[in-house]
């Protein structure tokens, strides 16, 4: 963080056994990302761009190489520091929205401020404003089976983003939605980064996504064979 | 938080309400089965010590030979000496005499004429004793049939199934066709005044009951008894004290070679009883042991399902921020709740089917024509204190367990890997 940068990789490898064999997901993987970045990892399915953003996030770790996320060595960390980073600094948004069915849209965007150990009333302020930004305030006491796909991810969106988070991890954020969605979520998001500096990182290979991006990394058999900075292109802006 | 996931437990059926009624089928059948096992050895060894064998017995060398015959030629001689005796060496029991004998029960017309007879069995108690609790011992008040129990010398009663057999009626005259304790023929008149019904079937075919007395003077018996039983006062069986009781009474008369030297038995000695206990506690211990290994197995298998089934939400939680330890800690706690509601509810219909069971009970008596065990013909649970905490084991021990090894993967997998599990 020192240097600026939010996320750094060094020489990241990250292979998996499958039968009696190695497969090699993730090939030296370098790569550095700064604070406000609304950027995207891009490529077919199965070029690493799922695994190196479960690397990212903590949630993986790597074979080899290092992974250094808000200044914290992610490699080196103990279950509870992993929390703690996840907890305190990271969102995550998920394909398949991945809401608690048993709780109701506001317990859902609540329970991130729960394992934060915040005051129930400061907790209900946030709640409600996040609720705010995603237009679902009137659906806090729905559960996620009344929902619509994009509601759905728009729920996920303020679930992530409710702690005020510095990086917001999204895998296939719009794989599930159709265009009209798509693109609200993504304009959504793109108001966050800009209104709270947050960071975004995409997992995608969806083209309604790759529109929006500031920065794009093509991986291909695990390895980065592109990083360029790009010019966004979203519908409301003469794209469509 | 601890609300949080409380509310999580009771809105999802699949974690709380199905396993819950998994949990509380398994205990309630784990508990039934033991109390209805307990129930079965349980009365078994109340009927044969009420009805024949006692806690404790004293009977001669000789007639321990030949107990299966009755031979009251070698009955305990001079026993209310012995009885005497017994009482001061030993307080904590009760001690009584019986005389077992067979015979020929023949009922009479006006004219003197055989109107009915047939073969019977006969004991004799201490039925007119002031202080005596054979009344009760035997169950006689509540066995009665028809008429009412003795109350002087020459009356007897016999088995209600053996009365309606013969055809004759109460109020008439029984005559006892037997032989004495001196081998000569005995003949010797008595009044029935009552049937009674044991409910069980050996006791129940044709069995007669009289008052000691008689017995001794139509047996020529004066002073003699066949058996002496001895009763714990709590009427509870100790088979270490009374293994303890009779290994020194019969230590004290080793050298003595007579036929007529006194022997006590315990409840076990007799009978077969002992091996049969033996055998059947081992069977019970054996099958409740099996059982109870089988529905923890099932339990710990709802709980390792229901785990597993969770590892996607697992998989959320941790992403979200909350740490595997917490992750774990909760699983466990929701299983410790699930265990324990489930437990209290399967307890509760466990013991009351069992204490229905228990006072109720199922009866088998075609199950049980022509058998010679003592044993009741209305089989019953018995609810103890044990029955009421051995549904902890499956109930509780095993569905931690399964939460406990089902969690264990939150540590051995990567979170990543979690997530996969959601990934339908």
């Amino acid at each position: 963080m020192q240097n600026g940068n939010l996320i750094e990789t060094f020489d990241l490898v990250k292979q998996f056994p499958i039968g009696g064999r190695k497969f090699t997901a993730l090939r030296d993987v370098n790569m550095k990302v700064r604070r406000g970045e609304f950027l995207g990892l891009v490529g077919p399915s199965g070029s690493g761009k799922t695994t190196l953003l479960n690397i990212i996030g903590a949630l993986d770790k790597p074979t080899s190489g290092r992974t250094v996320v808000i200044g914290m060595d992610t490699g080196k960390l103990s279950h509870k520091e992993s929390a703690m980073l996840r907890s305190e600094y990271l969102g995550f948004i998920f394909q398949t929205y991945n809401l608690l069915p048993v709780y109701t849209v506001y317990e859902n965007v609540e329970f991130p401020l729960l394992l934060l150990g915040m005051e129930e009333k400061k907790r209900r302020e946030m709640v409600i404003s996040a609720l705010k930004w995603v237009g679902l305030d009137d659906r806090a006491r729905s559960r996620p089976s009344t929902l619509s796909g994009g509601e759905s991810q728009r729920v996920a969106i303020a679930r992530a983003m409710v702690k005020r988070p510095k990086l917001v991890l999204a895998d296939e954020p719009t794989a599930n939605l159709d265009a009209e969605n798509s693109f609200n979520v993504l304009d959504m998001m793109v108001r966050l980064n800009e209104e709270l500096e947050t960071t975004f990182v995409f997992a995608t290979h969806d083209d309604k996504v790759i529109r929006y991006l500031r920065r794009k990394i093509t991986l291909n058999d695990g390895r980065i064979v592109e990083d360029i900075e790009t010019v966004p292109s979203p519908p409301g802006q003469g794209g469509e | 938080m601890i609300r949080h996931l409380m509310k999580g437990l009771l809105r999802d059926r699949h974690r709380s309400l199905f396993p819950v009624m998994i949990v509380a089928a398994g205990v309630s059948v784990s508990i039934l089965m033991y109390c209805f096992m307990d129930g079965m050895v349980d009365d078994m060894v109340r009927s044969s010590a009420r009805l024949d064998t006692g806690h404790l017995k004293i009977v001669t060398r000789g007639y321990n030979e030949l107990m299966t015959q009755a031979p009251n030629d070698l009955s305990v001689r001079d026993s209310d000496a012995m009885m005497e005796r017994l009482r001061r060496d030993y307080p904590d029991m009760e001690w009584t005499g019986r005389i077992k004998f067979g015979g020929l029960l023949d009922f009479p017309d006006e004219n003197g004429e055989t109107k009915a007879q047939g073969p019977t069995i006969g004991f004799a108690a201490d039925l007119l004793g002031e202080d005596s609790k054979e009344i009760g011992r035997l169950n006689l008040e509540s066995a009665l049939v028809r008429g009412r129990l003795p109350s002087s010398p020459g009356e007897i009663i016999v088995s209600e199934d053996f009365i309606a057999r013969l055809g004759v009626e109460i109020g008439e005259t029984a005559t006892l066709i037997g032989s004495t304790a001196y081998g000569s023929m005995a003949v010797y008149n008595f009044v029935l005044v009552g049937t009674v019904r044991f409910g069980i079937a050996p006791l129940d075919r044709n069995t007669m009951i009289a008052d000691i007395s008689d017995v001794r003077y139509a047996l020529d018996m004066e002073g003699a008894t066949s058996e002496i039983l001895g009763y714990y006062s709590n009427m509870l069986f100790d088979a270490g004290d009374a293994a303890e009781k009779a290994d020194a009474f019969n230590a004290a008369r080793e050298g003595q070679e007579s036929d007529l030297t006194p022997l006590m038995l315990t409840l076990r000695d007799q009978n077969g009883l002992g091996i049969m206990l033996d055998l059947m506690m081992m069977r019970s211990t054996i099958i409740i042991t099996i059982f109870i290994m089988v529905m923890s197995i099932v339990l710990w298998n709802t709980g390792l399902m229901s785990g597993i089934r969770r590892y996607g939400e697992f998989g959320v939680r941790l992403a979200i921020g909350e740490s595997k330890p917490h992750v774990y800690v909760t699983l466990i706690a929701e299983a410790v709740l699930v265990g324990l509601a489930g437990t209290a509810i399967g307890t509760a219909i466990g013991l009351s089917f069992s204490y229905f069971l228990q006072e109720v009970g199922w009866d088998v008596t075609g199950m049980l024509q022509g058998s010679s065990v003592m044993m009741s013909n209305v089989m019953r649970a018995r609810v103890s204190f044990t029955g009421g905490i051995i549904g902890l084991i499956p109930g509780l021990a095993a569905t931690i367990l399964g939460a406990s090894f089902s969690g264990a993967n939150i540590f051995r997998r990567q979170t990543s890997q979690l997530f996969k599990e959601l990934e339908v």
